[in-house]
């Protein structure tokens, strides 16, 4: 059997992951302390992949990322990089989709931090910095955890974004769920069968982990 | 050695406008919840922004809406305690005392002796979430000093807690800030509280001080109703004033005050246990009709309505003891004095 789509999926979704949660913590993070207005408006913006369907999302990447395109043609003359059909292009498309789940999630965790305990690690002189990392990304702990697993697996079952942008090539852009599809169109329904179960392995366990982890935080830590 | 205060915000509809100077000693900002007492503390700590004015604490601009100075709360050297302590709750004890201190060469040591001298020896490596009442707060004040504040803002630092635990902590903290050498500012609505532990007050009414008093003048001669309200006294009633008397016309009642009257006074106040029960005639004496008899813990209150009031006017409140009370023999039907230098007399 050829588990390049599994180690391809993975890949694709501990780098998109990687990326997604340093980004949704800094996007949470600013957008905490902009007026309200111009908050409302950024948070339709970057929540709005969430509800989009993703093949929309794929055409807006490509009309970005196209070779014929302004940043896809710079990228191939000035660096000679293909952005679009690679296995990494995949990110691309994991990292847009999965976003929104870590910057909701990690906002929500922010909002519900207790700010008297930033003020006071200011007011003993440390600096803001030190209280976010040594208070508040403490305190946010279970909420960011939370948000890094869905945004995993919502990176390992991205299928629509991603075979536009990445397309299917057998041990080159395949993962597991344009396999699927690929496998199922071409009446494999036994090959099919073998990536759905791992499929659906992973994601119970990934389902698994968020309840304890929410079990973890009503209990109080 | 000295803080000084003189800001104004303006927070939507609400305008405040504060300014006072502490020495070192402990000032009372004192006021009714809502009032601006916790806004003008987080300003002098740095943690909030007024639109002007100054803050200057032992010679060091602090805050200069002017000279566009405005250091930020690391560089104020300024102890916060807060209304919950918001103590880290990631962090063990020791962990918070340690955050505190700035200089790393000390913070071993500084930490130990804290953790000695505020008896935290046995829960030293517990998370706030496993302290005590007494403990947490001991925690609080152990990290404020290891940070070596200048002055300290204390944030009606009992609100949270029932009355027995909050009369151990409060002797608790005397002790620690007697030790203390710079200014205290402490913010409370509770006047009790003030009285125990303050030595002068700075009475904040719907965003504005008055001129900071002595205790004892805010608690004999309070100079307006809202700084008579704060420190307890509860009946309040029209005035005219009529020489060294003052006509009530809602009591329909004249008192003499023993003094002459100010032309401006159109308010006065009384204590509730400064009216008193009193033989059929004599000074300032009047009769009153019984409402109603409520008993408290140690008192009974008494609920009066003198006989010639008009219809609409505030009662008038008597608390005396419970044993006072029983020896009255008359129950429906009263007679009451108010001493002449018991009256309140507010200008407006």
């Amino acid at each position: 059997m050829d588990w390049y789509p599994l180690m391809n999926s993975l890949r694709i979704a501990a780098i998109s992951t990687a990326v997604v949660f340093f980004l949704g913590i800094a996007a949470a993070h600013w957008i905490a302390k902009l007026p309200r207005a111009v908050k409302g408006a950024l948070d339709v913006v970057l929540t709005l992949p969430l509800v989009l369907p993703p093949t929309v999302v794929g055409w807006l990447l490509l009309l970005l990322l196209g070779p014929k395109r302004p940043l896809g043609a710079w990228a191939q003359s000035a660096l000679g990089l293909k952005l679009v059909m690679t296995w990494w292009s995949a990110i691309f498309a994991t990292v847009v989709v999965a976003f929104p789940l870590m910057y909701r999630t990690a906002r929500g965790a922010f909002e519900s931090f207790d700010q008297n305990l930033a003020d006071a690690g200011r007011t003993l002189g440390r600096s803001n910095a030190w209280v976010f990392w040594r208070v508040q990304m403490p305190c946010c702990k279970q909420g960011i955890l939370a948000g890094t697993v869905l945004a995993f697996a919502r990176g390992l079952g991205e299928y629509g974004a991603t075979s536009m942008v990445a397309g299917y090539t057998p041990g080159r852009t395949a993962t597991i769920s344009t396999t699927v599809y690929q496998l199922w169109r071409t009446n494999d329904d036994a090959g099919a069968l073998r990536w759905v179960l791992i499929n659906i392995a992973i994601s119970a366990v990934f389902l698994l982990s968020i309840n304890l982890l929410e079990a973890r935080q009503r209990a109080g830590r | 050695m000295s803080l000084s205060v003189d800001i104004q915000k303006q927070l939507g509809r609400f305008r405040l406008q504060v300014q006072f100077e502490a020495d070192n000693e402990r000032l009372a900002l004192l006021g009714a919840s809502g009032c601006g007492k916790s806004v003008t503390l987080r300003c002098v700590a740095g943690i909030m922004t007024p639109d002007e004015g100054k803050i200057i604490l032992d010679g060091t601009t602090l805050f200069d809406s002017a000279a566009k100075l405005n250091l930020p709360p690391q560089r104020r050297h300024v102890g916060y305690l807060f209304q919950q302590y918001a103590l880290f709750p990631n962090m063990t004890v020791e962990q918070n005392i340690a955050a505190a201190v700035r200089e790393r060469s000390v913070r071993e040591e500084t930490v130990s002796r804290l953790v000695r001298q505020f008896h935290l020896e046995a829960v030293a490596g517990q998370r706030p979430g496993q302290l005590s009442g007494g403990q947490l707060q001991r925690t609080a004040l152990a990290r404020i000093l290891a940070s070596e504040p200048r002055a300290l803002l204390m944030d009606e630092p009992f609100s949270a807690l029932d009355s027995y635990l909050k009369y151990q902590l409060e002797l608790e903290m005397m002790e620690t800030l007697e030790q203390f050498s710079g200014s205290v500012l402490w913010v409370s609505h509770d006047r009790g509280e003030v009285f125990r532990n303050c030595q002068r007050v700075c009475v904040i009414d719907r965003g504005k001080s008055s001129p900071a008093q002595d205790l004892s003048q805010l608690f004999h001669a309070p100079d307006t109703e809202a700084a008579a309200r704060l420190s307890g006294c509860k009946n309040y009633a029209d005035a005219l004033p009529r020489g060294e008397q003052v006509f009530l016309p809602e009591w329909n009642l004249t008192l003499n005050c023993g003094r002459p009257v100010p032309a401006g006074v159109r308010r006065i106040g009384v204590r509730a246990h400064f009216v008193l029960p009193a033989k059929d005639s004599g000074e300032n004496v009047f009769s009153c009709q019984v409402v109603r008899v409520v008993e408290d813990v140690f008192d009974t209150i008494v609920i009066l309505r003198p006989e010639k009031a008009a219809a609409g006017a505030p009662p008038l409140r008597m608390e005396l003891d419970k044993m006072a009370w029983r020896t009255i023999p008359e129950k429906e039907r009263l007679a009451v004095s108010i001493a002449p230098r018991d009256i309140l007399l507010f200008e407006q």
